[in-house]
C-alpha cells in the first residue's frame, strides 16, 4: 500500500513509530496529484510549498519524541484537502467562482485554524460547485471534477473536489460543507465516509456562507474512526459563530466500537418510494439485513412530510443564498457581479422572488412552516427509534452532462438529503456497495448532537463489511 | 416520492412574466441579456411550478422555523479584540483612495 492510501489512524501509527516521515507522506500525496489531477480536476489550488514546509515542521516535532505533544496535535503531519469555500489566510480562496478568482483571504476560518493547530497539513484547496450550488461538481467555474471510479461520471457535489481528491488518494481526509447533502452525496458517489454534523456543532466562521440556517461544516474520511478524530478537532463552541451552542465536545473516538446490539433503527417508508432505483434499493436492503445480523432491531417508521422537503428547501435555501451573495459587490474584494454563472443567478433570482413583497407569505413563510412540520416528524420518530437508516441518493452516480441542462432534475438529487438540513440533525454517509462499478452509500441520521451514536453505528457496519477498503483504478 | 410533472411551460402560462424576471433581476442586482431573460423565465417557472406542491399542506396553526438551535440572545463580552489592519482590509480592493475603499457615487451632485 502507498503512503497516500493509508487511513489517518494508520498514518499516525506509522509516523509515531518512525516508519516514514510526514515529508514522505506529503510528497506521496503531491505526487499523486501531479499524476492524476489533470484528469480528475479535484484541486483549484495546490499548496505544495506550504505543505512541504509544514511537513518539515511536523517531522521536527515528531523527532523530538514528545507523545504529549502528539496528543495535543491529533492531526500532526496528516495531509488534508480543504474545500475552496473555507477561507485560508494568504492562500487563494475562490468558492469555485470567477467572482472570487483573485481573492486572497486575510484570515483563516475557525475550522482551518483548528486543524492547523492540530498539526494538519493543508495540501490544497479543493474544487466545488461555485458557491456550493450544485449536486454534481459540474457547476464549478473551474471545470467539472470527475469521479475517480469512472471518469465519465460525476463525483457528486457540491464538495466534489474533496470527495474526488480523497477517493483518488491525493490526501488522507478532506473538508466539506453540507447544506442540502453536499457532503453525504459525494461521499456516497465516491465510496467514502461523509459526516454532516448537527447544525451548530462546528463553527461556520470564515466559510463562505451559502444558506446560513442550513450550512453544516463537515468532512470526508476513509474510515468512521478517522471521521470521529477530525470532529474532535473541529467541533465546539466558537465566539465568532453565534449559532454554535456551548455544548461540550466529547472524545468521539471513545467507545466507538460499542456495537449495535438492541439498537432500534428506523426505516422510513417515504425514502423507499417510487423514485428509488431498484439497484440502490437492493444495496440498502442488504445493509439493513447486515445491521439486523449485528443485533439491531429494525423498525418501520414514517416521516410523512418527506415529499414536501425538497420544495421547502428550494425556497428557503435560495432565499438565504440571495441574501448571502449580495455582499459580492467587487468593491472591497473580488470581481464584479457580471461574473456570476447561471446557477448562482438562478438561485439569487429564485430567492429574491420568494422574499419579495407580495410573495413572501406564499413562498418563504409557507416553507418555514413546513420546515417546522419536517422537524416535528423527526422529533416524533426519534422518540421511537435511536437512529434512522436510508439511501443517500435515489440513484447511483450519473454521467457528466446528464442533468446539467435540467436544473430541476439536478435538484432532485437532493431529495433524500435535504431533510436532515431542514431539521438540523446530523447524518453519516457510509460506503455500502456498488452498482455497475459505481459506489452507493447509505446514511444514518440521528437526533441533534448524536454524532457519538452515529459513529458507533457506522463503525459497526464498517467492521462487518469491506466496501471502504476498495480503491478505484486510476 | 412525487415524480416530476411534465407540464409544458410557455410564455402564456409561465409562473413568472418577463416583467417579473426583469424586476427580480434588478432587485438582486444582476444584469441579464434578453436571451438570459427568456431562458431563466422558463427555468424559474418550472421550479416554481414544482414548488406548488407545498399548497397541499395545511399550515394555518403552524409556527415558522427560522433556526433550529433554539439559541436566543447570544452575547459576547464588550471588549476590543484584534482585528484586520487597514492594509489587510484594503488588500483585495481594486479601487482605493487614501486608505479607503472607493465606490460609485450614491448622490449625484
Amino acid at each position: 500500500m502507498e503512503l497516500n492510501q493509508l487511513t489517518i489512524k494508520e498514518a499516525q501509527k506509522g509516523l509515531a513509530e518512525k516508519k516514514f516521515s510526514s515529508i514522505e507522506l506529503t510528497k506521496a500525496c503531491l505526487a499523486q496529484i501531479k499524476k492524476h489531477d489533470k484528469k480528475i480536476n479535484a484541486f483549484i489550488t495546490v499548496c505544495e510549498k506550504e505543505a512541504l514546509e509544514k511537513a518539515r515542521e511536523a517531522d521536527k516535532i515528531i523527532s523530538h519524541k514528545q507523545s504529549l505533544l502528539l496528543r495535543n496535535k491529533p492531526l500532526l503531519g496528516i495531509p488534508i484537502g480543504v474545500k475552496d469555500l473555507y477561507l485560508t489566510k494568504g492562500i487563494r480562496t475562490t468558492a469555485g467562482a470567477k467572482v472570487l478568482d483573485d481573492f486572497v483571504p486575510q484570515y483563516d476560518a475557525t475550522v482551518v485554524e483548528r486543524i492547523k493547530k492540530a498539526g494538519a497539513i493543508i495540501i490544497g484547496k479543493t474544487n466545488l460547485d461555485a458557491w456550493a450550488h450544485g449536486s454534481s461538481g459540474e457547476n464549478s467555474d473551474y471545470g467539472a471534477t470527475r469521479n475517480p471510479w469512472n471518469s465519465d461520471y460525476v463525483p457528486g457535489g457540491s464538495s466534489s473536489g474533496s470527495a474526488a481528491a480523497l477517493a483518488a488518494s491525493m490526501c488522507l481526509a478532506a473538508t466539506g460543507t453540507d447544506t442540502g447533502g453536499s457532503i453525504r452525496l459525494p461521499a456516497s458517489f465516491c465510496n467514502l465516509v461523509g459526516l454532516k454534523p448537527t447544525y451548530g456543532r462546528v463553527s461556520r466562521y470564515g466559510i463562505v456562507a451559502m444558506a446560513s440556517s442550513l450550512d453544516s461544516i463537515g468532512h470526508f474520511s476513509r474510515r468512521v474512526f478517522d471521521a470521529a478524530l477530525i470532529l474532535n478537532v473541529t467541533a465546539g463552541n466558537d465566539s465568532y459563530d453565534a449559532t454554535t451552542p456551548p455544548k461540550e465536545v466529547p472524545d468521539y473516538t471513545k467507545g466507538i466500537e460499542k456495537g449495535v446490539k438492541g439498537l432500534k433503527i428506523g426505516i422510513p417508508s417515504e425514502y423507499f418510494g417510487k423514485g428509488l432505483d431498484e439497484r440502490v434499493k437492493d444495496v440498502v436492503e442488504e445493509a439493513i439485513k447486515k445491521m439486523e445480523e449485528l443485533g439491531a432491531r429494525i423498525v418501520k417508521i414514517s416521516l410523512p412530510h418527506t415529499q414536501y422537503a425538497l420544495a421547502a428547501y428550494y425556497i428557503i435555501q435560495p432565499s438565504e443564498v440571495s441574501s448571502n451573495l449580495a455582499r459580492y459587490d467587487g468593491i472591497r474584494y473580488g470581481l464584479p457581479r457580471e461574473r456570476f454563472a447561471d446557477e448562482a443567478k438562478r438561485r439569487m433570482m429564485l430567492g429574491t422572488f420568494a422574499l419579495s413583497a407580495g410573495y413572501y407569505e406564499a413562498y418563504y413563510l409557507k416553507a418555514m412552516k413546513i420546515r417546522t412540520l419536517i422537524k416535528k416528524d423527526f422529533d416524533q420518530v426519534f422518540s421511537k427509534v435511536e437512529v434512522i437508516m436510508s439511501p443517500v441518493s435515489p440513484n447511483p452516480p450519473f454521467k457528466i452532462g446528464e442533468r446539467i441542462n435540467d436544473p430541476l432534475k439536478m435538484y432532485l438529487s437532493d431529495v433524500l438529503t435535504v431533510t436532515a438540513n431542514l431539521a438540523g440533525i446530523p447524518g453519516l454517509s457510509i460506503p455500502a456497495g456498488f452498482v455497475n462499478g459505481l459506489p452507493v452509500g447509505i446514511q444514518f441520521l440521528g437526533p441533534q448532537f448524536s454524532e457519538e451514536l452515529l459513529f458507533q453505528v457506522g463503525d459497526a457496519y464498517e467492521q462487518a463489511t469491506d466496501w471502504q477498503q476498495r480503491r478505484p483504478k486510476l | 416520492m412525487k415524480t416530476l410533472k411534465n407540464k409544458k411551460i410557455n410564455a402564456k402560462n409561465a409562473k413568472l412574466s418577463v416583467e417579473e424576471v426583469k424586476h427580480v433581476a434588478a432587485l438582486a442586482n444582476i444584469k441579464l441579456s434578453p436571451q438570459e431573460i427568456s431562458k431563466f423565465q422558463k427555468q424559474l417557472s418550472e421550479i416554481l411550478d414544482y414548488i406548488e406542491i407545498l399548497n397541499e399542506v395545511k399550515t394555518e396553526n403552524v409556527e415558522p422555523t427560522s433556526q433550529v438551535t433554539g439559541l436566543e440572545n447570544v452575547f459576547r463580552e464588550e471588549k476590543t479584540e484584534k482585528c484586520l489592519t487597514q492594509e489587510e482590509a484594503l488588500s483585495g480592493a481594486k479601487d482605493k483612495y487614501q486608505g479607503r475603499f472607493k465606490t460609485k457615487a450614491i448622490f449625484n451632485d
